[in-house]
């Protein structure tokens, strides 16, 4: 487990510019500041430390869920269980645990926290064609799992 | 690239410490006999590096107090008004505290001795085993000094040879000359 100082410095101006791309830069700054934050408090007890950037934002994919339902609360979220017939996230999650770290992280970033596949990319290393590709195999193997 | 400006940065490093969610914090205090890397707990000053290589001691603080190690200026304060006031000749004694406790008993029963040598005064390190209440452990109190995590404020530079000389310093002789001279404790 490296350092936190680590940490934040590896992933603060990414994880600020993907905030600043969802929110504008005026919302980007209480939002940056939360998900380090929450980052902090979670920190001593991650489990894994491979995934660290993934991490980083799905603290700041959910906090900009939070932030939209928070000041635009009559906006409907996209019904995850109808959209491009995906499966409903909500009843595969408890299988996402099974797949392997990058499919896992793909699944859950794109069907627990939308983020969209560059940013998805940028989280796991990589860019948005291997995401798209991690996540749909995920899910083509929680499809065969969950029959 | 987008990347967080400096006085964003200082609003979360100045947070995570005012939610008392770090284990330590650190940063760096600019002093005449160079640049000082400080850390502190949630229970007082912890650290005092000088030469600090600030990858490997930011690793070294992990491993001793905690993960949650940030840089962040706020717990620092305190130290860094006192250190001032040291160098300037301002203060002659240190009104911080300290965080002594993951040090061996006897390294801490000495360091509690050492921290009693008044400014400007210099014991040799037989005495100071003495005070301690182990008369012959005069290297033992050497290896104490030597590993001393908070020099200038626990004053190891008092602590010299039985023949008068300077003997030795974590920090480097030169260093140790410099605190006795400043404290007139040298001519």
């Amino acid at each position: 487990m490296p350092p936190f100082e680590r940490f934040y410095e590896q992933h603060r101006n990414e994880v600020y510019a993907f905030l600043v791309r969802r929110l504008g830069r005026d919302r980007a700054e209480d939002a940056f500041q939360e998900t380090f934050l929450r980052a902090l408090r979670a920190y001593p007890n991650l489990r894994h430390t491979e995934h660290l950037r993934a991490w980083a934002f799905t603290i700041a994919g959910r906090i900009v869920i939070d932030e939209h339902r928070r000041t635009r609360p009559e906006a409907e979220l996209p019904d995850l269980a109808t959209e491009d017939g995906r499966p409903a996230f909500a009843e595969l999650e408890h299988l996402a645990d099974q797949l392997p770290p990058t499919e896992r992280a793909a699944v859950v970033l794109r069907y627990g926290y939308e983020l969209d596949y560059a940013d998805i990319g940028a989280a796991l290393g990589s860019n948005a064609t291997a995401a798209r590709q991690a996540a749909s195999s995920g899910i083509r193997r929680l499809r065969k799992e969950s029959k | 690239m987008t990347t967080v400006s400096p006085d964003l940065d200082r609003r979360f490093r100045d947070a995570a410490a005012r939610d008392n969610l770090l284990d330590v914090a650190y940063d760096f205090v600019d002093s005449p006999i160079g640049t000082l890397l400080v850390a502190a707990t949630e229970r007082g000053l912890a650290r005092i590096e000088y030469d600090a290589e600030p990858e490997r001691e930011v690793e070294r603080l992990a491993r001793t107090f905690g993960v949650r190690v940030l840089r962040s200026p706020a717990p620092i304060d305190e130290t860094r008004r006192e250190l001032d006031e040291y160098f300037d000749g301002k203060r002659r004694a240190f009104d911080l505290p300290l965080d002594l406790t993951l040090l061996a008993d006897f390294n801490r029963l000495v360091l509690r001795q050492l921290a009693r040598v008044p400014y400007g005064e210099v014991v040799t390190y037989g005495e100071l085993a003495a005070r301690a209440a182990r008369p012959r452990a005069a290297r033992a109190v050497g290896t104490v000094m030597n590993r001393n995590p908070l020099p200038i404020v626990l004053p190891c530079h008092r602590v010299i040879g039985a023949n008068g000389k300077l003997v030795g310093y974590g920090g480097g002789l030169e260093r140790k000359e410099a605190l006795l001279r400043l404290e007139g404790a040298l001519l």
